[in-house]
């Protein structure tokens, strides 16, 4: 019994630890992690510019325009996702922990997302608002993007994984993972689309609930399976 | 406590290349293994086959009588390897290095005594990249001071260390096999370890023609 509980106290003290580690790496290379959010704000201001600066034309596109900026910023922070563990060895470290794999692995992914996913999320509603949204649908954009950038990162861990070996592997990636992403773009842009009619979002929203946990519960066995075969080369 | 690698007929390949034939091999408690060749013979793919990282091989792989995937969690929880990318992330200092491998209660002191012990007393709170070759390669050899598996799996583990350092470290390999440990390690350095074998790898060289 006591050896049981022991077992998952370590378990929880290698997660933890893992997720301090990717939170002071994160720190430590934060100018690659602004690299997306500033993609995302960049792209999103040029919209007005380049198509018309009209509120009801822009009413109409925009929220559609800010999820598929957020999926293509967050697919720009995937490849390095385990890119750096792999040239420095503790990739190898990683597959060797003598525990299961999920914890750990998880951990990482919860890690990315915080610093790059919750930052798209956050930053939505205010470009939101530039592009002339309806104010009672940004509570639902933001709610919408929190769920889906955690999509968008445990499905793009799984590209990365697989593509973690190769050299020049974005554009492998990004065939890999966006026909993955599709589903999560629909039921997203939906969500925003209903609550700025004035429609009820809890449908697309509840959707994306079950991606997510469809994602989190079958996503870090395909992701340690790519990272085996990444290693094994 | 006791355990046993053993190996029967072990074939490994890198990129579709046959790089050894027909290896038998047994480690046991003790045992100090030199893993020996010219470049490209093999000796980290060994390694890395014998830590389960690479599937490219043909023959028997043991762990105290059971194929190794069977048992691979038990293998993994008492073994220790340190590959030729050493897992040392340069954006993290010393301490941060070892604390995720090294997490429980009570680690942060042994840790701290593990790089006093490897020469690394104040440095422990510098980023790696500030560290030159050889204080990297201590870092990620502190693992042997703070891992208690009796199995250790390294590869050119003197890569860049100074000769005081390696007769520490020689010292240390020494010390695991009295108390019970094996160690199986490839270096180009001459050991003076007591009742150290050399396997070398030249010896099963592929006969042409087999393996395609």
């Amino acid at each position: 019994m006591s050896s049981g509980r022991d077992n998952t106290q370590a378990q929880h003290g290698y997660a933890l630890a893992m997720l301090k580690r990717e939170l002071i790496l994160a720190y430590r290379k934060r100018g690659d992690l602004a690299n997306p959010l500033l993609f995302f704000v960049m792209v999103i201001s040029l919209v007005p510019l380049g198509i018309s600066p009209d509120s009801s034309l822009l009413a109409l596109l925009g929220s559609g325009m800010i999820w598929v900026v957020a999926l293509l910023a967050s697919l720009l922070s995937m490849d390095s996702l385990f890119r750096g563990d792999y040239e420095d060895g503790s990739l190898e470290q990683l597959l060797l922990m003598p525990q299961a794999l999920l914890a750990p692995v998880l951990m990482k992914i919860l890690a990315h997302w915080l610093m790059t996913g919750v930052p798209l999320a956050l930053i939505a509603p205010l470009l939101a608002v530039m592009l002339s949204v309806p104010g009672e649908a940004l509570g639902v954009l933001l709610l919408s993007l929190l769920v889906g950038t955690a999509c968008f990162s445990l499905v793009g861990a799984i590209g990365a994984a697989l593509t973690v070996a190769l050299r020049r592997a974005s554009l492998l990636l990004s065939l890999v993972v966006i026909p993955l992403y599709i589903p999560v773009l629909i039921f997203g842009t939906a969500a925003v689309h209903n609550a700025a009619s004035g429609l009820s979002s809890a449908g697309p929203l509840a959707i994306l609930g079950a991606f997510l946990a469809l994602a989190i519960a079958l996503a870090p066995f395909a992701i340690i399976a790519g990272l085996r075969i990444g290693v094994d080369g | 406590m006791s355990f046993q690698l053993s190996v029967q007929q072990l074939s490994c390949e890198r990129g579709g290349i046959e790089l050894f034939a027909g290896l038998d091999l047994a480690v046991t408690g003790g045992d100090i293994v030199q893993v020996a060749g010219p470049n490209g013979c093999g000796k980290s793919t060994l390694l890395k086959t014998l830590a389960t990282l690479s599937s490219h091989y043909s023959g028997e792989i043991n762990w105290c009588g059971e194929s190794l995937h069977q048992v691979r969690l038990n293998f993994l929880s008492r073994l220790l390897y340190i590959g030729h990318k050493t897992g040392v992330k340069l954006q993290l200092t010393a301490r941060e290095n070892l604390a995720w491998l090294y997490p429980g209660p009570g680690s942060q002191i042994q840790i701290e005594e593990a790089l006093a012990a490897m020469r690394l007393a104040g440095y422990e709170d510098r980023p790696c990249y500030t560290l030159s070759a050889g204080q990297q390669q201590r870092v990620a050899l502190s693992r042997l001071l703070l891992s208690d598996a009796p199995l250790w799996l390294l590869d050119e583990p003197f890569t860049a260390i100074d000769k005081d350092g390696v007769e520490m470290l020689e010292g240390l390999l020494e010390k695991h096999a009295r108390h019970g440990g094996a160690v199986v390690l490839t270096t180009h350095h001459t050991l003076g370890c007591e009742g150290m074998r050399t396997v070398n790898l030249q010896d099963y060289v592929p006969v042409a023609g087999v393996g395609t």
